[in-house]
């Protein structure tokens, strides 16, 4: 079973609006800051990038729905502050500090902004696992989706992909596995392939015969066709 | 095994829930709380914000792409390795760590998304625009890539295929629009101006002068 981020192919979600090109990078004053203020609380090194997606993910259904990009931002924040025992569950409900933190010499300061965001975060690792596919093998998506690690886990391949047939389309090389690493169990690295299905594969009415869909996907994600 | 711990299904409910509702004053809570711990400095934010508004865009992405349009061995080298390609132009970073750039050509046309959240190559393209990050956008690329580039004013030939990229992983795409025909003449800035953001997520089309 998924969670209420997984939404690739789903019906009902209306028309797009393009934005004009040389539009405002942030659309009201909040938005910078919401970005700024989540970056520079990453930094304190309490989280990797996916713990915080899924801190996004877990939000209930029914708030990651109705909230602006943004907003979900906040919201994921908020928790993982929480669960990191960054901040209080008292302080967020009071909006004011209890006490000191022992963290403060992590902090992002305006003089380390240039170099934080330009060093990224790669997530290629070496590692023990043997690279399984070539460029042109054919492989299936398991089923049944989901972590194998943790019950309700984060996973990054899309349900409307699952059970699928594609072929490797490109090796990556070996990358950190989100099912594990959002869990704080480790990199767990693992061969990482572009893969490319038919459209035809995906969906009941695709709209060419032509088209395709490429996901990138872990090599524990996939298995060989007889 | 081991069962999620980041849903909160406690009675007290998800800690967003104890800040207030408005989304501007729950910035400016979790700011201040941060602030008085001293986890955070408000000038390093101003910093970031001022960097993503005015440093890291997609003029980087399309610099790139002009000079693939002017240079065979440019374009090879893209191929091979655009993360070092782009790194040498100053364009390596968050959100970019690994790069591919995928070239439209008669017979195939490219377009990004990131349908499980919002992933986008950010050293090149800066922050993405309000309709990648939205449901709609995320829900129907996979699926009617056609009539997505339809609300954008695009429409293919029955001859070209579309190939669409979920940003599942931390690789980035950066697509390489095709070059329009009566540009033989122009430099990197005169070409430069004609690929716009959306050509590099292939939503559109490089403009024609």
């Amino acid at each position: 079973m998924s969670r209420v981020h997984d939404m690739g192919g789903r019906f009902g979600d209306g028309p797009i609006v393009p934005e004009a090109e040389d539009g405002a990078v942030f659309h009201e004053d909040w938005h910078g800051r919401a970005l700024a203020v989540t970056l520079a609380a990453g930094a304190l090194g309490k989280w990797n990038i996916d713990i915080s997606r899924h801190g996004r993910e877990c939000l209930p259904p029914v708030d990651y729905a109705s909230m602006s990009y943004y907003e979900k931002w906040m919201a994921g924040l908020a928790g993982l502050l929480v669960d990191a025992n960054v901040l209080s569950r008292e302080e967020l409900a009071s909006g004011e500090a209890i006490g000191a933190s022992d963290l403060a010499d992590k902090r992002m300061d305006v003089a380390k902004v240039a170099s934080v965001l330009a060093a990224g975060g790669p997530a290629d690792r070496p590692c023990d696992v043997a690279v399984a596919f070539g460029v042109s093998d054919i492989v299936r998506t398991r089923r049944i989706n989901g972590n194998r690690l943790v019950a309700g886990g984060h996973t990054r391949l899309p349900t409307y992909a699952v059970g699928a047939t594609g072929r490797i389309l490109r090796v990556h090389g070996t990358h950190v596995l989100p099912d594990s690493s959002a869990h704080h169990l480790g990199d767990g690295a693992e061969p990482l392939y572009a893969v490319a299905f038919a459209a035809s594969e995906l969906w009941a009415n695709p709209e060419h015969p032509g088209d395709e869909v490429v996901l990138d996907l872990w090599q524990s994600y996939l298995e060989r066709t007889a | 095994m081991p069962h999620d711990h980041a849903d909160h299904d406690s009675p007290n409910g998800h800690p967003h829930t104890l800040l207030p509702s408005d989304p501007a004053l729950r910035v400016k809570a979790l700011e201040t709380i941060l602030t008085q711990k001293g986890l955070i400095e408000p000038a390093a934010l101003d910093e970031i914000i001022e960097t993503y508004e005015t440093k890291i865009g997609p003029r980087n992405g399309a610099r790139v792409v002009a000079k693939a349009w002017l240079d065979p061995a440019f374009m090879a080298a893209l191929r091979a390795d655009a993360t070092a390609v782009v790194s040498e132009l100053g364009y390596y970073g968050r959100q970019g760590e690994h790069m591919i750039a995928v070239e439209n050509t008669d017979t195939v046309h490219n377009m990004v998304v990131c349908t499980l959240c919002s992933c986008y190559p950010w050293p090149l393209l800066g922050i993405p625009p309000t309709w990648y990050k939205s449901d709609a956008y995320r829900a129907r690329a996979v699926r009617e890539p056609r009539k997505v580039l339809a609300e954008f004013g695009v429409v293919l030939p029955d001859g070209m295929a579309v190939r669409v990229w979920d940003s599942t992983a931390e690789t980035r795409y950066l697509v390489i629009p095709q070059r329009p025909v009566g540009t033989e003449g122009l430099d990197e800035a005169a070409l430069m101006d004609l690929i716009t953001r959306d050509s590099m997520i292939g939503t559109g089309l490089a403009v024609t002068p």
